[in-house]
């Protein structure tokens, strides 16, 4: 389990679990071919397939993400194409983590239908209910991993298949202009 | 490019070419020598360095799909941790070092603090601690003063002398101004003013102006734990390991991985037996060798290099490679402010406070540390880990945090004092190999009580020094028992008596006439938690008496 606050080890350990390089060597243009993924996934005219789930799985993976960060009044994981993201880490990095999905998608319908017996699919109930559904497994390390990949997906560079449009970016007030001068914020501007 | 045939005999092997091998590269040929540097890493170049978080920065246990590019990869050189020797170790990720040319220096916040003279003589100033190996150094701050000024020069270093009226005494200024304050230094200026402490320009190996054909920083805000696309950096990689090879007289060789070091029957360094990229083994032939590899894999290697003469290890006849293991400690707070400040521009941190820099002992523990005012946490990270404890993990009061505290978060992170416990130490491991069939690195670490007080003692400053600051939020960070780290120090100490120290006071090893260690592996304390500078000036100046001892044919077996 993930704990909230960051503890001095997090900080530390964040960087210190690593993939092969050799293995990252190998993957590496699969991963960024990505970049070309999202931009077909990303227009609606000619949504990209999806190449690890089925659109039904797609559909209630992308109703998590969409509780994690969701649609107010700004965009929110859905916009951000988060589910071409995960999609993608699943068949590249992280795929690993396949059968866990599967799994925990089953266990997302096991918890929908212990909860609403007359509900269908978890994606279909009202968002009230699917909060309630989530709050139920949010200690999970399934929803961990949802969440995980739902952040990534908002905050990582576009390439890699989320974060359409800088969604992510433009919300939190992140610039990828990587080049700036003084004053950079306003306190040392009103030194 | 220089190349050097396996089989000739070359004057120095030197393994690792990070924060201090690039250091002796440089000195050695630029001071007549021939000289072969083994690296395990890949060169790397500026062109490699992007500003992917996803891909340079881990993330937080698996998925982590980078960082390997620049530091040690756990999948094939796999740690082991335990907190008593009493304990099995268990299989977890626990070193982290620069693992390419360059080394650490690339991919390093750039904090570059000097020593301050009671780093090198604190046994004395402030008496005996039970359990622990704390002394004096072998020598003191004056006899390194030249050589903190030669790399601070030659280096690049941006800093403003005078500024603290704590810093120890200079012979020169930084060559550098300092790097433009960030909102974070403002705040801290405030805060400590408001407490009647000192803020000061945060003395950076990052070029505020071009220097030496390098360009300045260009404020991207992407330094710890990313190489500079700009070269502003001042890593060895892009300062004086290309002087190394621009003498004819240095190859640098990467992607080799060593794994012993040879003597011969008199007890002479012969050279270095390594694995090149296709896992082919090599002996490179040397009239010494000089081991750069970091307080975690210069000990590895040594207990690595057994023979009939030194069954306990390479140079271990003191039986203290590999003990005193001293890490990267400290502690955080964390703080929100009203008005943006846009950590996420330029670098991690432009102000220290060393107020509490010297041990007290009122305070009814050893320790001391420094501080600084910084943000470095990229754009996921601070989704997962950035915010206040209180803010949900979901939903959209998750969502409205990470919009409002994003360009208003900052933290308070104090570097504090490890002491040398002779039970905290590098091992290898009696069951876990790697990639190469190798023993795995092992490490027993367990907080002595001391420092665990005094990162309580420093979290409250951080969380006062927030408060002053006008914070709306501050929150504290927790302080948990320690099982990680990137600065690895004091396993081959120095000393003047061989019973009690490993490396004499220019670095030789006591047991072996032409082994030379220069790394944090020497250090005997840890000072304040930020190594680099130390290690460099080290470097400079073991470089500075090898070469001398070298012209007078003093490193080379007669035999």
């Amino acid at each position: 389990m993930e704990k909230t606050a960051a503890t001095r080890r997090q900080f530390l350990i964040g960087s210190l679990t690593g993939a092969s390089s050799l293995w990252l060597a190998a993957q590496w243009p699969a991963i960024l071919e990505a970049h070309q993924y999202a931009r077909l996934a990303g227009s609606a005219a000619s949504p990209a397939p999806f190449e690890f789930f089925t659109a039904s799985q797609a559909a209630e993976v992308e109703a998590m993400a969409a509780q994690i960060i969701p649609t107010d009044n700004s965009p929110g994981a859905r916009e951000a194409g988060v589910i071409h993201f995960i999609d993608r880490a699943l068949t590249t990095f992280d795929r690993d983590q396949q059968a866990p999905y599967v799994q925990g998608l089953k266990d997302l319908a096991a918890r929908t239908r212990a909860l609403f017996p007359q509900a269908g699919k978890f994606s279909e109930l009202p968002a009230a209910e699917q909060v309630q559904v989530l709050t139920a497994m949010e200690k999970t390390p399934f929803f961990d991993r949802v969440r995980l990949h739902t952040i990534m997906g908002f905050l990582a560079n576009p390439e890699y298949g989320g974060n359409h449009d800088k969604m992510g970016w433009k919300l939190i007030g992140f610039t990828d202009e990587y080049a700036y001068q003084p004053p950079f914020g306003y306190y040392d501007k009103n030194q | 490019m220089t190349k050097f045939n396996d089989k000739s005999l070359v004057d120095f092997v030197i393994v690792g070419a990070g924060a201090a091998g690039g250091v002796m590269a440089k000195e050695l040929s630029t001071a007549g020598f021939t000289v072969v540097v083994l690296e395990q890493g890949p060169r790397v170049s500026e062109k490699d360095f992007k500003h992917d978080e996803l891909k340079f920065k881990d993330i937080y246990n698996p998925p982590h799909i980078g960082q390997a590019a620049l530091m040690n990869d756990h999948a094939r050189q796999p740690n082991t941790f335990r907190k008593t020797e009493n304990d099995k170790a268990v299989q977890q990720p626990v070193v982290g070092y620069g693992q390419c040319v360059g080394g650490g220096t690339v991919h390093f916040t750039a904090n570059y603090w000097r020593f301050h003279e009671i780093d090198f003589e604190e046994r004395t100033r402030f008496g005996a601690i039970e359990g622990t190996g704390f002394a004096d150094w072998p020598f003191r701050y004056s006899d390194l003063e030249p050589y903190y000024t030669k790399a601070e020069w030659e280096l690049g270093v941006s800093g403003l002398a005078g500024s603290s009226p704590f810093d120890p005494p200079r012979s020169k200024p930084y060559p550098l101004p300092p790097m433009p304050v960030k909102s974070s230094g403002v705040l801290a200026e405030r805060g400590a003013r408001k407490l009647g402490w000192h803020a000061f320009p945060a003395p950076m190996a990052i070029l505020s102006q071009p220097y030496h054909g390098r360009a300045a920083c260009a404020h991207c805000g992407f330094c710890e734990w990313f190489g500079c696309e700009m070269g502003a950096k001042s890593s060895t990689l892009v300062t004086v390991i290309p002087l190394a090879e621009q003498t004819g007289r240095c190859e640098i060789r990467p992607n080799c991985v060593t794994r012993k070091i040879e003597i011969d029957e008199s007890g002479w360094v012969t050279g270095a037996v390594y694995f090149d990229s296709a896992g082919h083994e090599h002996f490179q032939r040397a009239r010494a060798v000089v081991l750069c590899s970091n307080g975690a894999e210069t000990p590895r290697l040594l207990l690595l290099s057994k023979s009939k003469l030194f069954p306990q290890g390479l140079a271990n006849s003191s039986g203290l490679v590999g003990k005193y293991l001293m890490v990267d400690v400290g502690s955080y707070a964390g703080g929100v402010f009203e008005h943006p400040l846009n950590e996420f521009k330029s670098i991690h941190d432009t102000r220290v406070i060393h107020d509490f820099y010297d041990s007290d002992p009122q305070r009814g523990f050893y320790g001391g540390g420094g501080m600084d005012a910084r943000f470095d946490l990229y754009l996921i990270g601070f989704a997962l880990w950035g915010m206040p404890p209180d803010v949900p993990r979901w939903g959209g009061q998750f969502k409205k945090a990470l919009q409002e505290n994003f360009i208003r978060t900052m933290y308070v992170q104090a570097h504090t004092t490890c002491l040398p416990v002779p039970t905290n130490n590098i091992t290898l491991d009696p069951d876990v190999k790697d990639a190469w069939g190798l023993p795995a690195l092992r490490v027993t670490y367990k907080d002595h009580p001391d420092d665990v007080k005094n990162m309580h003692f420093f979290r409250d400053r951080a969380l006062e020094l927030m408060e002053a600051a006008g914070a709306i939020r501050k929150w504290p960070l927790p302080i948990d028992d320690t099982e990680a780290s990137v600065h690895l120090l004091g396993t081959c100490r120095m000393g003047d008596d061989p019973k009690t120290s490993v490396v004499d006071k220019f670095h030789r090893a006591h047991d072996v006439p032409n082994l030379f260690i220069v790394d944090g592996s020497n250090f005997v304390t840890s000072g304040r938690n930020q190594p680099t500078c130390t290690i460099q000036a080290l470097a400079y100046r073991a470089a500075d008496h090898l070469a001398r001892s070298a012209r007078s044919g003093n490193v080379e077996s007669t035999g």
